[in-house]
């Protein structure tokens, strides 16, 4: 194991975190428990793949939920072959 | 007025066999008359947990279906004589049970008891929605590891639309217990923090029980964790649970952290 994989296994807490807030916000919407947040990410997701093609590794979604403010952070890696394209 | 209480988590092996035994324990420690109703038809284990797997003749089913009367299959506890237990049946499966029968000996229960905790079983199947059916408050048993996160988040869906107080246009009163907890993993990374699964499944957390070896040795001897052993760190975490359930202001302790070998080595030798 490499010195940067020693440092890296033991944070795997934050990505089950973040797993299962997409996961779930997936989830719920299918029930037809409403989540705002995760209709949302739907619908920007599906308009930026009307312009550009979206590679799923590529794009990194993080829903944030407090009492008084929720947040939806999505960060999309764009090639710049695929700009030039565009 | 009594109430319903169901423990429940959807993924089996989270701790809520354990959990209805240690409540209903720490309830009737406080003086409320407590009744624990195994609904695990089929693998009966709470008569295990709380040591009457010896004591029983009658149970759940045959109450159900008329075979025998609610009192003929109540156990009470040796140690605690405001703690009761309605077994399950071992024999029989989860079709016994119907809606009606279930309703019914709920309604005779209520007459006798404070608190009806019921011990779902694992799972999204008719044990588990008749565990629900009748509760006015219930308790998530969840543990900070993805795919029990992911089966808390199912049950408290069903908990919102499949009971009757949902029907009826109620608000189901829902609590999170976060059972085999690790504060130095969740410190180092390794597991999900408290923050993290109460920020996720937005529910009240109503307390924190720690991976320990107290409650095996509870189980082991079939005794509730809080009569074997009060001073135990998860007997303290259902003692606390249970007087908030009682409607008191308790604040959550934050979870002191198991030190390792290492820590340990090196604290002795900074104090040294």
């Amino acid at each position: 194991m490499s010195i940067l994989g020693f440092f890296n296994r033991k944070r795997s807490a934050p990505v089950a975190r973040d797993r299962l807030q997409v996961l779930l916000a997936h989830e719920r919407a299918l029930s037809g428990r409403t989540d705002l947040a995760a209709v949302l990410r739907e619908e920007i997701l599906a308009v930026i793949a009307r312009h550009i093609p979206i590679d799923g590794d590529k794009v990194v979604v993080r829903l944030d939920r407090s009492d008084q403010v929720s947040t939806l952070e999505i960060d999309i890696e764009m090639p710049e072959d695929v700009l030039a394209a565009g | 007025m009594s109430k319903v209480m169901v423990v429940t988590s959807g993924k089996g092996g989270v701790g809520k066999t354990t959990s209805s035994a240690a409540l209903g324990a720490a309830l009737a420690q406080a003086g409320q008359n407590v009744v624990v109703v195994d609904f695990d038809v089929g693998l009966r284990n709470l008569d295990l947990v709380m040591g009457a797997e010896r004591r029983v003749v009658f149970d759940l089913v045959n109450v159900v279906q008329g075979d025998a009367k609610l009192p003929q299959a109540l156990i009470r506890d040796k140690r605690l004589e405001t703690l009761s237990l309605l077994p399950a049946s071992q024999t029989r499966d989860k079709d016994a049970l119907t809606e009606d029968g279930v309703g019914r000996v709920i309604d005779e229960l209520r007459e006798r008891f404070d608190w009806i905790i019921c011990d779902s079983p694992a799972g999204i199947e008719k044990g588990a929605t008749l565990a629900m059916r009748f509760a006015d408050v219930a308790v998530v048993v969840t543990n900070p590891e993805v795919s029990s996160v992911r089966d808390s988040d199912r049950i408290i869906g069903m908990l919102d639309s499949k009971t009757q107080r949902a029907e009826d246009g109620g608000r189901m009163e829902k609590h999170l217990l976060l059972t085999r907890y690790d504060a130095a993993r969740a410190a180092r990374g390794e597991m999900m923090k408290v923050e993290d699964v109460l920020e996720i499944l937005a529910i009240p957390l109503l307390g924190i029980v720690l991976e320990s070896p107290d409650v095996l040795t509870a189980s082991n001897l079939g005794s509730p964790v809080t009569l074997h052993n009060p001073a135990s760190p998860a007997a303290r975490a259902y003692a606390d649970a249970s007087r908030r359930l009682l409607g008191e202001e308790v604040v959550v302790r934050p979870p002191e952290e198991r030190r390792g070998f290492m820590s340990r080595l090196f604290g002795r030798r900074a104090a040294a």
